[in-house]
């Protein structure tokens, strides 16, 4: 087949910057006609950036787009629509306060005039009848009023709709996430019969086995490039593992000598959508991690614990006073309009009072105790909290959280960007507050800052799927766990 | 509502059925509260439940409906408009003043002032400021460009207005026809028409539809020219009721245009709007204001405080049937 002359689009050497992070760093990429084409990656690898360009929503800063074989100079949404090209977005893009026949209608311009709505409405219809026999959608439903799978559908039914626009190539980007196994069946069903017509498909997902058994071709992306790119009959899931994930060994921080005996209990918690009986346990002196891919539930238990701890709840033991390290330090961690002394005294406000005041004293003796002890560097504990760049920022956040009473802490992925560095000083700072007995729990997206943690649960759809001790963790185990087919 | 689901295709109707009947009960919530507020107003006085008793009781609610649906517009876009109020006043005076006297000026001053509220708009999105804040601050350009049309209480609407708001049509009073009309129109305009989903879906996620290839910048500028439009049409029918104008007369539109959204359904985010109900909750707060608290025999210096209290109740129970439905 004269595929390479005809390719459905095709960009070479694309590059994308976001300020100093390289997203993309030069990625040549095809789809031709008639094949369904497997994006897979960790976390950042790319696969997001890659697919906006696709779609038009970003432009590369250097590097080239062609579509139907013709160089494409000005490409953006509404030319990549002309030219057939669709996509569905990982995070829901219907307007919830809307009709699905409405939500129809959005993406297709020529739907106007007397009688439109009928049109729409039997549009979607017809198309979520084809995907999704006894899908159970009326057209009227207004889409806020749908569960989370039935939206789903209803955005992947709109994408294969067809008007006046033709339709070539649809970018399905997690499209099962929320479906359950019989509509998943389903969908990938119709992307078999949809490719099977001619026409193309990306089909991005956690789920590799989906990805093995419905590509033509897989590519797989990491740091921002493509590192392997073949046919899926010649991948297996251990071969995707290993490219997703790198095969070069990497260094243990040194080895700690083996733990004292197993301290006294701190935190047991079980996430609210687990359904064995696997729990979270940590005890007085451990580390423990909180890996697998971002958003899979993680968060939701550090803050369902944070929650326990003054209110009691059924599946959580937290038998000690709890402190988080927010993430997000812009809108969950930093009152912007404080000094950094108050910053970080507001987590012990019951031990700097005198009589009913703050004591100015009390609040400076604890921030100049950890600007020396954190190293943050400023030259006044009493400037403004905005005055430090962010990885001092992050460090006068950790001074709260261990300069407070609190023998847990709850740490929610705070070490995203900051410079390495303050990194190590603080990774240094955490096994010392360990040692002296408290409590961490580490959710992180960087598969190194595991090391520094004595056992490791992996997360994947809000449950714990693996239970990693210090001396079975590698890389490569925890993306076998997070990317597990098991349902 | 309390029945356990068996499987999850059962459970995901009867979800979706509460979440409906929810909705309704939230539709039918301006229609109960306003006949509520009737059936209030018919115990205490019978005889003001007639032709001439509605005519009466109702006659500001025309303006207060159609500043309702002005403010309405720019809700359904995720804004809030301070300067409704203000610019009913505006309008109320050039329409007194320049309608009557020349009135080609005073089409163009009115027509250029729906233009400058579109400029709004597109300021809004570009520059992406908060529409409070450029709103406010509009509010005292448009008081200040009233006191310099008309600096004394006075001025004479044109004849036809006040032919036009003084109608006697038989057997249904005037106002309840025109607040038909008012909530009917703009109902098909916004809720019916193929460009009035993509005006809602602007307020509802924004982010799809640019990636659609929908302009935010027009459906933002179109918004805010409707309620320009609705604002216009607002301040001269108020005019055509009092038959003069005042700098002030239009001041107190803001806040009962922006709880006669909330009061008829609306929600400040997410593009969730209901014109008819826009139109019934205004007509709410007009009977509200001062018949019923008049027929309540409180004394008018309390009244302002009882109106307070009358919309805290309102907006209460619309809270907490909301709650319900999440």
């Amino acid at each position: 087949m004269p595929q390479a002359i005809a390719d459905i689009i095709r960009l070479d050497g694309a590059e994308k910057h976001f300020g100093a992070v390289r997203a993309l760093g030069g990625v040549d990429f095809h789809v031709g006609p008639g094949e369904c084409v497997g994006l897979v990656g960790h976390n950042g690898a790319g696969k997001s950036t890659l697919m906006h360009m696709v779609s038009g929503t970003l432009v590369p800063d250097s590097g080239t787009i062609g579509v139907h074989g013709n160089a494409e100079a000005n490409y953006s949404v509404s030319r990549a629509q002309q030219l057939g090209i669709r996509c569905v977005f990982q995070e829901l893009s219907l307007c919830p306060n809307l009709s699905v026949a409405e939500n129809t209608r959005i993406n297709h311009a020529s739907l106007t005039g007397f009688g439109w709505r009928r049109k729409a409405a039997e549009l979607i219809t017809a198309k979520l009848d084809e995907i999704f026999p006894d899908h159970g959608i009326s057209a009227w439903d207004i889409v806020g009023d749908l569960s989370i799978g039935r939206r789903q559908m209803v955005e992947v039914a709109r994408a294969f709709t067809v008007t006046q626009d033709r339709l070539d190539l649809v970018i399905l980007d997690e499209p099962t996430s929320s479906l359950d196994a019989h509509t998943s069946g389903q969908l990938l069903a119709f992307v078999r019969r949809f490719v099977g017509s001619g026409k193309s498909c990306i089909l991005i997902s956690h789920v590799l086995g989906e990805v093995l058994r419905n590509a033509d071709r897989v590519v797989v992306m990491r740091d921002g490039k493509v590192v392997a790119a073949d046919a899926a009959s010649a991948f297996d899931r251990d071969r995707l593992v290993t490219a997703m994930g790198g095969a070069e060994g990497h260094h243990r921080s040194e080895a700690e000598t083996a733990k004292a005996e197993a301290g006294p209990l701190r935190v047991r918690a079980r996430p609210a959508r687990q359904e064995d009986g696997k729990e979270l346990m940590a005890r007085a002196g451990e580390i423990i991690g909180l890996a697998g891919l971002a958003g899979h539930g993680q968060t939701d238990l550090l803050l369902a614990i944070f929650a326990a701890a003054s209110r009691a709840r059924t599946g959580m033991e937290v038998t000690a006073p709890v402190a988080l390290v927010a993430g997000d330090r812009q809108s969950d961690g930093i009152f912007p309009q404080w000094s950094i002394a108050q910053n970080i005294g507001i987590r012990s406000l019951a031990r700097l009072r005198n009589g009913l005041l703050i004591s100015p004293q009390r609040e400076a003796a604890l921030a100049g105790f950890w600007q020396k002890k954190i190293g943050i560097r400023t030259p006044d504990m009493n400037h403004n909290i905005f005055s430090l760049s962010g990885g001092n920022q992050q460090k006068a956040l950790f001074a709260r959280a261990l300069g407070s009473d609190a023998e847990i802490v709850l740490m929610d992925d705070p070490m995203r960007g900051v410079d390495i560095g303050t990194k190590l000083e603080v990774y240094d700072l955490v096994r010392e507050e360990a040692r002296k007995g408290r409590t961490f729990l580490w959710y992180t997206t960087e598969t190194e800052e595991l090391d520094n943690c004595d056992h490791v649960y992996v997360f994947k759809n809000g449950r714990i799927v693996a239970n990693l001790g210090r001396d079975e963790l590698t890389e490569e185990k925890i993306i076998q766990s997070s990317f597990g087919d098991a349902a | 509502m309390t029945a356990t689901p068996i499987d999850t295709g059962f459970k995901g109707s009867a979800a979706r059925n509460a979440a409906a009947r929810a909705r309704l009960l939230r539709g039918l919530l301006p229609a109960l509260s306003l006949a509520l507020v009737l059936m209030a107003i018919a115990w205490l006085n019978p005889r003001a439940i007639s032709y001439f008793g509605f005519n009466l009781m109702l006659n500001l609610a025309i303006p207060i409906a159609l500043a309702t649906i002005a403010q309405m517009f720019v809700i359904a876009g995720n804004e809030l408009d301070l300067s409704i109020g203000t610019f009913v006043g505006f309008v109320g005076c050039v329409t007194a003043t320049w309608l009557k006297d020349a009135p080609l000026v005073g089409i163009a001053i009115l027509l250029g002032s729906i233009g400058v509220y579109a400029l709004l708009g597109a300021l809004i999105h570009l520059r992406n400021l908060p529409s409070i804040v450029v709103t406010l601050g509009m509010s005292f350009v448009w008081q200040g460009l009233a006191i310099l049309v008309l600096p004394k209480p006075g001025g004479k609407a044109p004849d036809w207005l006040l032919t036009i708001m003084s109608l006697k049509p038989p057997f249904i009073p005037f106002p309840i026809i025109a607040a038909l009309l008012i909530g009917l129109v703009v109902h098909f305009g916004l809720m019916r028409t193929s460009y009035g989903a993509i005006l809602r879906g602007s307020g509802g996620n924004p982010a799809a539809l640019r990636r659609a290839g929908w302009s935010l910048l027009k459906t933002k500028v179109v918004l805010f020219a409707l309620t320009g439009l609705f604002g216009v049409l607002s301040g001269m029918a108020l005019i055509g009721i009092t038959t003069s104008a005042d700098a002030n007369i239009g001041n107190g539109y803001t806040l009962l245009a922006i709880a006669g959204v909330i009061l008829g359904g609306g929600e400040f985010v997410g593009g969730r709007v209901s014109p008819i109900g826009a139109v019934l909750g205004a007509l709410t707060l007009a009977l509200a204001a001062s018949p019923l608290l008049t027929f309540m025999h409180i004394p008018p210096d309390w009244q302002v405080a009882a109106n307070g209290a009358i919309l805290i109740i309102v907006l209460a129970a619309r809270v907490l049937i909301s709650r319900k439905e999440r």
